[in-house]
């Protein structure tokens, strides 16, 4: 694949197939960021396209002191705070529950429920679109501030010192929300390919 | 979480701590007692096992495809902006 900076190269230079690879790179990430703050997709593909406009506008001015994905995800993510109305309200840094629940640890501690096994089945049980439209559902699910963390660290792939570049947050607070995003994505996969024993009470 | 005590660690702390450990964060004596109870857990050490296997998988999902709408606004967008001067 083409890097990042080869397309900010060509696409100085007016390559508008530039443009197109680069939105087909980033394009549907940004647009699931996007919903993260907005309340529909319509709104979400505004903002998505505002960004583009954003970004070609700030390319010349463009110091290429983060990368171009960092640079082009914290535009996104600047515009889609303004526009939603997620951020008004004042939003807790995580909810609070364990991340995995207490039932399934005796008094002392130990595991009472452990894990079930599913590691070894997941591929042989579910073929990769289905496991991907699981993992999606179970994204869907979580709290709006952990889906953020985990689509830019985990299906988009950036560091962490990026992720919290993009979304303002402390390496701290990065972490919980990770934390307990993973959490649940490992519970949903649990609950749908273990053998019953642990994640579906 | 804090660890306030010097004793060894239970699982349900350990599940707790995982994000920490992953993320190179648990340091010194923490990770020392993290590392320890691993080596004779076999229920925690599963889960940490499947943390990482729901990272490589959560990799693996790829955002969708971009809609041929969304492609043409785009496109557009490019050709008025590039008329901008």
């Amino acid at each position: 694949m083409e890097s990042d900076a080869e397309l900010l190269r060509r696409l100085r230079a007016g390559d508008e197939q530039a443009f197109v690879a680069l939105v087909e790179r980033y394009n549907g990430s940004m647009l699931r960021l996007a919903l993260s703050f907005v309340p529909s997709r319509a709104v979400a593909e505004e903002v998505v396209q505002d960004t583009w406009l954003a970004v070609l506008r700030g390319l010349a001015a463009f110091e290429g002191r983060s990368s171009l994905r960092t640079w082009i995800f914290t535009i996104l993510v600047n515009r889609a705070r303004t526009t939603g109305t997620r951020e008004q309200r004042s939003i807790p840094v995580a909810d609070a529950g364990p991340v995995v629940d207490a039932s399934r640890f005796g008094q002392g501690g130990a595991w009472s429920a452990p894990p079930d096994h599913w590691i070894e089945e997941a591929e042989d049980r579910l073929d990769a679109g289905k496991l991907a439209g699981l993992l999606r559902t179970a994204m869907d699910d979580l709290p709006a501030r952990q889906r953020e963390v985990v689509l830019l660290r985990d299906v988009e792939g950036m560091s962490s010192a990026d992720v919290c570049s993009v979304l303002a947050i402390s390496e701290a607070n990065q972490r919980v929300l990770l934390h307990r995003g993973r959490g649940k994505l490992r519970q949903a996969l649990e609950t749908r390919l273990g053998n019953g024993n642990g994640g579906s009470r | 979480m804090k660890l306030a005590f010097r004793r060894d660690l239970v699982c349900q702390q350990v599940v707790e701590l995982v994000t920490d450990y992953l993320e190179g964060a648990l340091r010194g004596s923490a990770r020392r007692r993290f590392e320890k109870h691993l080596a004779g857990c076999p229920h925690c050490t599963e889960y940490l096992a499947q943390i990482r296997e729901t990272i490589r998988l959560a990799g693996r999902v790829t955002p969708d495809d971009l809609n041929p709408q969304m492609r043409e606004d785009l496109t557009d967008l490019y050709r008025r902006w590039r008329n901008e001067g």
